[in-house]
C-alpha cells in the first residue's frame, strides 16, 4: 500500500515537472455559426523551458478532425494555410489569434454553443501531452475580452 | 563567314541586346505602375468598383443592385466554411452597426459568398444571422458570383486541401453609397471605431 502511494507520488511529481515547461492559457473557441460544421479555437502557448519544442497536433472529441492553420494576408487577399507543426522557441510564447494562427475544427458533430466548453488535447514533440478546457464564446467573439452577442 | 558578315552579325546582336534592355525597362515601369494602380485603385481609380449584379438572397429571392438603392451598403465577400477571417469580418460589421446606433437603420450589410457550391440560401442565412440579424447573405450561380466578384474587382480562388477545399478571397469590405456608387473601403484590419466613424461621417454628410 505504502509502495503504491509512493509510486503514485513519484508519477505525479514526474508529470507536473514535465508540464512545468509548457503552459497553455486563454483557450477559447467561437460558437459554430448556423449550420456550420467548422470552428476555430485560439489559445496562447508558452514554453518556459530552455529547450525548443513543437506543437505536433491537436485533437478533440467534438470534431472529426483538427488542423493547425494560419491566415496569411497577401495584400488584401486572405489565404488560409495548413501547418504541419508549430515551433515553440525556448522561453517564448506563441499566440493563436484572429486573422493569424488558429486551430481549425473540422466536422464538428454537434453545434458549439456559447457558454459551453470542450476538451482539446495538444501533443508536443517533447512527448508532452496537455489537455485544456476550451471556453465557447459567441460566433463572432474576438477573444476572452470583446465578445459580441445578439 | 566574311569579317564583314561577322561584324554585321555582332552589330545586330548588340542592337537586339539594347532593344531587349529598353523593353525590359519599359515592362518594368509598366509593372510598377500597374502595382501602384492596384494599391490605390479602391480610392482614386476612375475604373468603377461595383455595378449591376443579379444574385439570390438568403430567402431564395432574386435580388439585384437596384434592390438596395437608398441604403448604404457594406459589401463583404466570403464563405461559410471560413473559420477565421469571415467570422472576424462579420463580427466587425456587427460591432460597427452597434456603434452607429440609429444610423445603422440606413446601412445594409451584404455577405456575398464566393463558394456558391456549398453556400445555399438556407446555409448562408443561418450563418449571417449568427452575427447580426441585419446582415443579408447572397449567393447565386457560379457565373453570377464570378460576375459580381469581377464587378467589385474581388479576387477569389478555390484551393484544394486534402479531400476538401478552402477559398482564398479578398478581405475588403466595400462601402457603397445609396446611389450605388463606391464610397469607401475597409481593409481586413481596419479598427471598428474607424469603420463606424467613417460611416457616420459619410451618412451625415449625405444628409446635410
Amino acid at each position: 500500500m505504502k509502495i503504491a502511494a509512493l509510486l503514485l507520488a513519484v508519477i505525479c511529481v514526474a508529470s507536473s515537472a514535465q508540464a512545468a515547461d509548457l503552459t497553455v492559457r486563454d483557450a477559447w473557441a467561437r460558437a459554430t455559426a448556423g449550420q456550420s460544421k467548422i470552428g476555430a479555437a485560439y489559445l496562447t502557448l508558452k514554453n518556459t523551458g530552455a529547450a525548443a519544442d513543437r506543437l505536433l497536433s491537436a485533437t478533440t472529441p467534438v470534431a472529426g478532425s483538427v488542423e493547425l492553420h494560419t491566415t496569411i494576408q497577401d495584400g488584401d487577399v486572405m489565404r488560409m494555410q495548413k501547418l504541419d507543426t508549430i515551433d515553440l522557441a525556448p522561453d517564448a510564447s506563441v499566440e493563436f489569434k484572429q486573422s493569424g494562427l488558429h486551430i481549425m475544427l473540422v466536422d464538428v458533430a454537434a453545434p458549439l454553443k456559447q457558454g459551453g466548453s470542450f476538451p482539446l488535447t495538444l501533443t508536443f514533440a517533447s512527448g508532452e501531452i496537455v489537455t485544456v478546457d476550451v471556453a465557447v464564446m459567441g460566433p463572432g467573439a474576438s477573444g476572452p475580452t470583446g465578445s459580441h452577442q445578439h | 563567314m566574311s569579317p564583314e558578315a561577322q561584324r554585321g552579325l555582332k552589330r545586330a546582336g548588340l542592337i537586339l541586346l539594347i532593344g531587349g534592355g529598353f523593353l525590359a525597362v519599359a515592362l518594368g515601369i509598366g509593372w510598377v505602375q500597374t502595382q501602384r494602380s492596384v494599391q490605390t485603385a479602391a480610392d482614386t481609380s476612375p475604373v468603377p468598383i461595383g455595378g449591376p449584379f443579379t444574385l439570390m438572397d438568403e430567402n431564395g429571392q432574386t435580388v439585384t443592385d437596384q434592390t438596395y438603392r437608398g441604403k448604404w451598403l457594406l459589401v463583404f465577400f466570403g464563405f461559410t466554411h471560413c473559420p477565421d477571417v469571415c467570422p472576424t469580418a462579420l463580427n466587425d460589421i456587427a460591432l460597427t452597426l452597434d456603434q452607429l446606433g440609429p444610423l445603422a437603420a440606413s446601412v445594409q450589410p451584404l455577405f456575398v459568398t464566393v463558394d456558391p457550391e456549398r453556400d445555399t440560401p438556407d446555409i448562408i442565412k443561418d450563418y449571417t444571422d449568427a452575427f447580426h440579424p441585419s446582415i443579408v447573405g447572397l449567393t447565386g450561380t457560379p457565373e453570377q458570383i464570378a460576375e459580381v466578384a469581377k464587378t467589385y474587382r474581388v479576387y477569389f480562388k478555390k484551393v484544394p486541401q486534402d479531400d476538401t477545399y478552402t477559398m482564398d478571397h479578398s478581405g475588403i469590405t466595400y462601402v457603397m453609397a445609396p446611389d450605388g456608387k463606391f464610397a469607401a473601403h475597409f481593409s481586413p484590419r481596419t479598427p471598428i471605431d474607424a469603420m463606424a466613424s467613417k460611416l457616420r461621417s459619410l451618412i451625415n454628410g449625405k444628409k446635410s
